[in-house]
């Protein structure tokens, strides 16, 4: 039976950034990797550009097999897990091999979530996860002339970009009433609304999706308002949901994701949790939330992998934060923490202009949220600012007019 | 060894907001600044956002597409702008303002200090923007042996054993060190037991004769034919400046080829912390006590290393730690002109003990020091004159420095008033001397062989008799 004093299951940002933590506390601990993809590790949020041709997939991998060699590492690739014994303390993996560990981290991220319509389990569609995802549709949309894309989140946008610029016309279709809705607030979506628009593509805000029916060529989506939406390729990009099926059983506990204290660590002993399968605390609310991204991912996995190596000074995670780079079109846009937030004990200041849209979200003089399009500012400072709940009193006005300079400004002063 | 790297270092209270930085990094990258420099909280203050090349950089491990990496080799965080795919991730992991989207073109921009030679250091005209080549030394230096045995019994914090490894290392075994009475050997470089602290020939003169014996014993290494030995001292202040004054100025005016390191803690730290001739004015010691009358040292310092120009030393520098590059330079340049004759290197270095400084403060210390020019950084030799190594302009005011050591923490407003006439003092003569004894080797120069006139137009020599070559 193959063993590791640590053994990783997932093979992205979280995990990647688990194995850098240990290793700088414990060059020598026998370590495994153990992934169902069967690539290289790579990012899901590199996948659009591999689907669009700008990135070659083999350009997106992010460690070779020359790393895990020297890191001292095991690489296994292509074996999803299947099994959790916390009493054994092993993992069982789809081809039968029993992987017994010291401390596990479970980083199996997310999959996508299929929505329950009438008819999808009929027809061939496409999900947006893996390379093997990407490959697959890059070849398939050149032989498309017509798209429909079900969810205008990040993934569902950006693959209708990429859609529509290949030539095709293109449908999406959203539940709610706004594109990118929970990153940005109803302005900011207008202004990405009306790009796809310009670029011939059809939005259905607000719509669901009630039927798809396959025809002689390619399928039909029936919506609520009774219209049918035909299309030769049917992209589903409804959201992810944490793979935690193999967890059954183990005495883990989940909840949406695998629910994870400040460290990390899950309610079974010796076992941590990290990146989009972990459910733990959101900065801005207190809760436990699964916040699927990847700064979170990173921080999730360097706390949980420093605590696996047994780091004393370690300090509980104050929480993630909602952080979301987006271009479209060529266009930046960027939100940060309750961007789309308002109301009672918010202070919100727009600047709705021509040429740029932000919205500065502010509770008690410190900044909780800022959004806009068109004006890339410095997310890892606003970042900062927000947890740091940095007083903004003194500079307010002069934080509004121009947040770059005042933010450079701060951070430097606190670099000091 | 681990590798060590150079970086760009920003002293806010230098910088003036001029912008020519920006200007430089826009020129070289043909766009916008990689550098911002921002307006800071008060009036006349700057900020900035560069990349720190991190250690560990978020940058690298936030991006989707594997763009970003932590070159090895230089310590560069390397941007492949063939693999960026522009999606501004990079930008959330970076609490510096560092990695930003260019307005123009919108990708990414980073600092990647311009392969060595970075061109905002180059274009700031005060300072605030330095080059940092500590890393450098780490690797040419961290590899080499040390002199010393690892257990010298100097305080907790101490400056002099920073100097004496450094010093060592970089001279290695081809020596014969004498280290007079002081620190130096009482913190056991010389040993015990019969056996010796250091790994080279040591040996222990009495404070009064150090340089004396130095000239025969590079007498006699020529006389055998060995010219390759560094025949040196480690000496502290008092057995420099006070007892073996007699011998370093007769072996200086003699032109004894030897290098004299003179390890200025401005007192006799080893033996209790009495007052020296080179305790500034102010300073409490076991000899100038603080009481109701008496409030520390009533006498300036006298400034050794500028009589020792006054002899026309074949190399003559002042150097602090706060500036190692600086050092290695200028003790690279004092050993080769210790082959020729007398070369005198004079390193300030404050006394965690004897001047109340914490010891985590000590460089901290060192670097107030030359920032308020209550210490300069300078060269000597009689061919070039006298060159400062460091701008003495725009200094901080001495008090900024003076309130970090606590042997002046008595001092009133009339005494630090005129410890900072006397430092303005010593920087204006400092600066006259710069300039006309450069002039001064022009006309040398210029005049002909047998001429013992200077040429017309240059300005007449000064008038200290010294100082004329």
């Amino acid at each position: 039976m193959p063993e590791a004093k640590y053994l990783l299951v997932g093979s992205s940002h979280a995990a990647l950034e688990a194995l850098r933590a240990i290793r700088r506390l414990d060059p020598d601990g026998s370590m495994a990797m153990v992934t169902r993809d069967g690539a290289l590790p790579y990012s899901p949020t590199v996948l659009p550009y591999v689907m669009s041709g700008r990135s070659r997939p083999d350009a997106v991998i992010l460690r070779d097999r020359a790393f895990f060699d020297e890191v001292g590492c095991r690489f296994v690739s292509g074996v999803a897990a299947t099994g959790l014994d916390t009493a054994a303390r092993s993992v069982r993996l789809a081809d039968g091999t029993q992987w017994r560990y010291g401390r596990l981290l479970v980083a199996t991220g997310a999959a996508p979530a299929i929505p329950p319509i009438p008819g999808l389990d009929t027809v061939a569609f496409h999900v947006l996860r893996t390379l093997d995802d990407a490959v697959g549709l890059r070849a398939r949309m050149g032989l498309a002339r017509r798209a429909v894309v079900l969810g205008a989140g990040l993934v569902g946008l950006h693959a209708a970009e990429t859609l529509a610029e290949a030539g095709l016309s293109v449908s999406v279709i959203e539940m709610r009433g706004q594109v990118l809705p929970g990153y940005i607030d109803a302005k900011a979506s207008a202004r990405i609304e009306a790009a796809f628009a310009g670029h011939g593509v059809k939005l259905l805000l607000g719509r669901t999706a009630t039927r798809v029916a396959a025809q002689d060529v390619g399928i039909a989506v029936t919506t609520d308002d009774g219209r049918t939406v035909e299309g030769d390729l049917l992209l589903v990009a409804t959201g992810v949901r944490p793979v935690t099926d193999w967890l059954a059983g183990s005495g883990v506990q989940v909840e949406r994701g695998v629910l994870v204290d400040g460290f990390l660590r899950t309610s079974a002993a010796d076992v941590w949790a990290a990146g989009d399968v972990a459910q733990g605390l959101d900065f801005a609310s207190g809760t436990r939330q699964v916040l699927g991204i990847i700064p979170t991912a990173v921080e999730q996995g360097r706390i949980a992998g420093f605590d696996m190596a047994g780091d004393a000074g370690q300090k509980p995670w104050v929480g993630g934060l909602p952080v979301n780079t987006y271009r479209f079109f060529g266009r930046p846009a960027v939100s940060v923490g309750q961007a789309a937030a308002g109301g009672d004990g918010f202070e919100v200041v727009e600047q709705d202009l021509p040429h740029l849209y932000r919205r500065i979200v502010l509770a008690g003089d410190r900044l909780v949220g800022i959004a806009s399009v068109d004006d890339p500012f410095d997310a890892g400072i606003m970042g900062e600012l927000i947890r740091r709940r940095v007083d903004l009193a003194a500079v307010k006005d002069a934080f509004l007019a121009d947040p770059t300079a005042i933010g450079r400004r701060l951070m430097s002063e606190q670099w000091r | 060894m681990s590798i060590a790297y150079d970086t760009i270092a920003f002293r806010s209270a230098k910088c003036d907001g001029c912008g020519e930085c920006m200007k430089a990094c826009a020129a070289v990258k043909q766009g916008t600044s990689r550098i911002s420099i921002v307006p800071g909280a008060r009036d006349g203050a700057f900020e900035m956002a560069l990349c720190r090349q991190c250690g560990d950089p978020k940058c690298v491990m936030v991006c989707p597409a594997g763009a970003l990496s932590k070159n090895a080799g230089n310590g560069i965080v390397d941007w492949a702008a063939d693999r960026c795919v522009d999606c501004l991730l990079c930008t959330s992991g970076c609490a510096y303002g560092a990695i930003s989207a260019d307005p123009i073109g919108g990708r990414v921009i980073k600092c990647d200090q311009c392969g060595g030679d970075p061109a905002c250091v180059g274009a700031c005209p005060t300072d605030a923007l330095e080059w940092g080549s500590a890393g450098s030394i780490y690797n040419r230096f961290g590899d080499k042996e040390d002199m010393f045995v690892p257990g010298l019994a100097g305080c907790q914090g101490c400056n002099s054993e920073l100097i004496m490894r450094h010093v060592m290392r970089r001279i290695g075994r081809n020596s014969v060190l004498a280290t007079p009475p002081g620190c130096i050997p009482g913190m056991g470089s010389v040993g015990y037991n019969g056996k010796t602290g250091t790994k080279v020939p040591v040996f222990h003169p009495l404070l009064t004769n150090t340089a004396s014996m130095l000239a025969g014993v590079r007498r006699y290494y020529d006389k055998i034919g060995r010219k390759d030995i560094v025949v040196m001292a480690l000496a502290g202040d008092g057995g420099t400046v006070d007892c073996g004054f007699h011998a370093v100025s007769g072996a200086a005016e003699r032109g004894e080829k030897i290098l004299y390191i003179c390890v200025d803690n401005e007192g006799y730290m080893n033996t209790g912390m009495q007052r020296s001739g080179a305790t500034p004015y102010g300073s409490w010691t076991s000899t100038t006590p603080v009481g109701d009358k008496l409030k520390g040292k009533t006498q300036d310092a006298k400034n050794m290393p500028m009589i020792m120009v006054a002899h026309r030393a074949a190399y003559v520098a002042t150097a602090s730690t706060a500036y190692m590059e600086e050092l290695y330079d200028k003790l690279d340049r004092a050993i080769e002109a210790s082959f020729h004759g007398f070369s005198y290197l004079h390193i300030y270095s404050p006394c965690p003990t004897g001047w109340r400084v914490p010891a985590n403060k000590v460089i901290e210390a060192c670097r107030l020091s030359v920032e308020s020019n209550f210490v300069t950084l300078w060269e000597y030799t009689p061919e070039a004159g006298l060159r400062f190594t460091r701008s003495p302009d725009r200094p901080v005011p001495v008090v900024d420095y003076a309130r970090t050591i606590g042997k002046y923490r008595h001092l009133d407003a009339d005494q630090l008033a005129h410890i900072q006439a006397k430092v303005d003092e010593q920087v204006a003569l400092l600066k006259r001397l710069a300039g006309e004894v450069s002039a001064v080797s022009a006309a040398r120069a210029a005049a002909p062989e047998d001429s013992s006139t200077s040429a017309g137009a240059v300005p007449p020599p000064l008038r200290h008799e010294t100082f004329r070559p």
